[in-house]
C-alpha cells in the first residue's frame, strides 16, 4: 500500500458503505471534530451525528454519519456506525418526513419523558441528513 | 385394479401440489438470495466490532464492566430462535431438538433455566409443553437492527440486574443453501476473542476515556451478535425451505410418473377386457 495514504473503511450493521484510499479524514468525534493524516497515532474515539469528510487529492467528499466508533491506525481508519449515507444516497423525502415526525413528538413530550431524548436524537439525525444533502450535493435544488 | 377415474383425480391433485411446492421453492430462493446478501453485508461490521472489542478488552479488567463478569450459573436464560412459518423441512424441529437437549442438560443440576422465544413455531412448541416465557417475539417481517437492539436490551437489563447469570442462544448458523447448523452459543457474559499470539495489542489514545468507551461499546457488541444470529436464522430458514420444497417438487414429479404408468396400465387392461368380452360374445353367437 502507498505509505502516504489512508485506507478508509466505513461499515454499518447493514452494509459496508465505503472502502477507499484517501489522503485525509475529518470525523465528528463526540469530544470534537478530529482530523487524521497518514501516520496518525492509534486512536479510538466515539463518533457522533454529523458529517465525515474525506479528501482524495483535491477532492473533498462527504458522508452523513450517525453514532458509532472510529478506530484509527497508522494507515487505516475504520469507522463503525449505526447509519451512514453518501449525499447521493440520502432520501430527502424520508429525512424530511422523519424531521416532521420528530418535531411532532417533541411538541407533545416533556423533557422528563425518556422518549423525549429519543425524539431529539431522531430530529438530530434527520436534520443532519438534510444538511448534508443540501450543502453537499452539487447543484442541489430543493 | 384401481378405478380409472380415481387415478385421474389423484394425478391432477398431485400436479397441483407440485405447482404449489414449485412456487414456494422459487419464492424461498428469491428470499434466500436477499437474506444471504444481508448476512454477507453485515459481516464486515461484526468482524470489525469484535476486533475493536478484543483489543480494548485485553487492557481492561473484567471487573470493570458487568457484561464481562462471570458469575456462577444459578439461573440462566435460553433464547430459542426459530421461524414464524412452517413448511421449511427440519428447520424448526432441529432448533427445538437442540434446545431441548440443552434444557435437559442444564436443568438437571442446581441450575434453573428460563426461556425466551423468537418465532411463532418456537412459541407454540413450548406453549404446548407449558413453559413460561420471559419474552416472546415474532419476526416483524424484516430483521432490522432496532429489533435486535430491543431483544438485547431486555437480556442485558436482566443480566445486569443479576436476575440471570448467563444467556445462551439456540439458533441456526447459515453455512450454505444446503447446510445449516444449529448451535447453542453463550451470549452473556461476553467473552472477547483473545488476541492471536503474534498480534501485539495496539496502544490507543482513547476519546472519551477507556471506561466510557467500553461501557458504550459492550452493549452494542451484544446487539451486533444478536443481529447476526437473527440474520443467520432467517437465511437458514429460507435455505431450508428451498431444499424442502425442491425435494417435495421432485417427489411430486416422481409420483405423477408412477400414477401415469398405473393409469395407462389400468386403461389398457380395461380395453383388453372389453375386447375379450366382444370376442367371446361374437363367438357365442356362432
Amino acid at each position: 500500500m502507498d505509505s502516504d495514504k489512508i485506507r478508509l473503511e466505513i461499515a454499518t450493521p447493514y452494509r459496508q458503505v465505503l472502502d477507499v484510499e484517501v489522503d485525509e479524514v475529518i470525523a465528528p468525534g463526540e469530544e470534537g471534530q478530529f482530523g487524521v493524516l497518514p501516520g496518525h497515532t492509534p486512536f479510538l474515539s466515539t463518533i457522533t451525528v454529523g458529517e465525515l469528510i474525506y479528501r482524495q487529492g483535491n477532492q473533498l467528499r462527504y458522508v452523513a454519519v450517525a453514532h458509532g466508533y472510529a478506530e484509527v491506525e497508522y494507515h487505516r481508519v475504520t469507522v463503525l456506525l449505526d447509519a451512514a449515507e453518501l449525499p447521493e444516497e440520502i432520501d430527502v423525502d424520508r429525512a424530511e418526513a422523519a424531521r416532521r415526525r420528530a418535531e411532532g413528538r417533541l411538541a407533545e413530550l416533556s423533557q422528563e419523558d425518556h422518549d423525549f431524548y429519543d425524539a431529539l436524537a431522531a430530529l438530530d439525525r434527520a436534520m443532519n441528513r438534510l444538511h448534508v444533502v443540501r450543502t453537499r450535493t452539487p447543484n442541489y435544488k430543493g | 385394479m384401481a378405478n380409472l377415474k380415481d387415478i385421474r383425480k389423484r394425478i391432477s391433485s398431485v400436479k397441483s401440489t407440485q405447482q404449489i411446492t414449485k412456487a414456494m421453492q422459487m419464492v424461498a430462493a428469491a428470499k434466500l438470495k436477499k437474506a444471504q446478501d444481508n448476512v454477507v453485508q453485515a459481516r464486515p461490521y461484526a468482524a470489525k466490532m469484535s476486533e475493536v472489542l478484543a483489543s480494548l478488552a485485553v487492557r481492561v479488567k473484567p471487573e470493570k464492566h458487568p457484561l464481562l463478569q462471570r458469575r456462577d450459573e444459578k439461573k440462566i436464560e435460553l433464547v430459542v430462535i426459530a421461524s414464524d412459518r412452517g413448511l421449511c423441512g427440519g428447520f424448526n424441529t432441529n432448533v427445538m431438538k437442540m434446545a431441548d437437549s440443552f434444557l435437559q442438560e442444564k436443568s438437571g443440576g442446581e441450575c434453573e433455566v428460563v426461556l425466551s422465544v423468537v418465532g411463532r413455531k418456537a412459541r407454540d412448541y413450548y406453549r404446548r409443553r407449558d413453559w413460561e416465557f420471559q419474552t416472546e417475539e415474532l419476526n416483524p417481517g424484516m430483521v432490522d437492527f432496532q429489533w435486535a437492539e430491543k431483544i438485547s436490551r431486555d437480556l442485558i437489563d436482566r443480566y445486569v440486574e443479576k436476575e440471570i447469570d448467563a444467556v445462551y442462544v439456540a439458533y441456526t448458523e447459515f453455512k450454505s443453501a444446503m447446510t445449516q447448523e444449529v448451535i447453542v452459543k453463550r451470549l452473556l457474559p461476553l467473552e472477547p476473542k483473545p488476541l492471536a499470539e503474534d498480534e501485539i495489542p495496539v496502544e490507543y489514545i482513547y476519546e472519551p476515556s477507556e471506561d466510557a468507551l467500553l461501557a458504550d461499546i459492550l452493549p452494542r457488541y451484544v446487539y451486533t451478535q444478536v443481529f447476526r444470529m437473527l440474520l443467520e436464522s432467517v437465511a437458514s430458514e429460507h435455505g431450508s425451505r428451498m431444499t424442502a420444497m425442491d425435494s417435495a417438487t421432485n417427489n411430486a414429479i416422481e409420483m405423477t410418473a408412477k400414477l401415469t404408468l398405473l393409469y395407462n396400465r389400468a386403461r389398457q387392461a380395461a380395453i383388453t377386457t372389453e375386447l375379450m368380452e366382444i370376442v367371446s360374445g361374437a363367438e357365442a353367437l356362432n
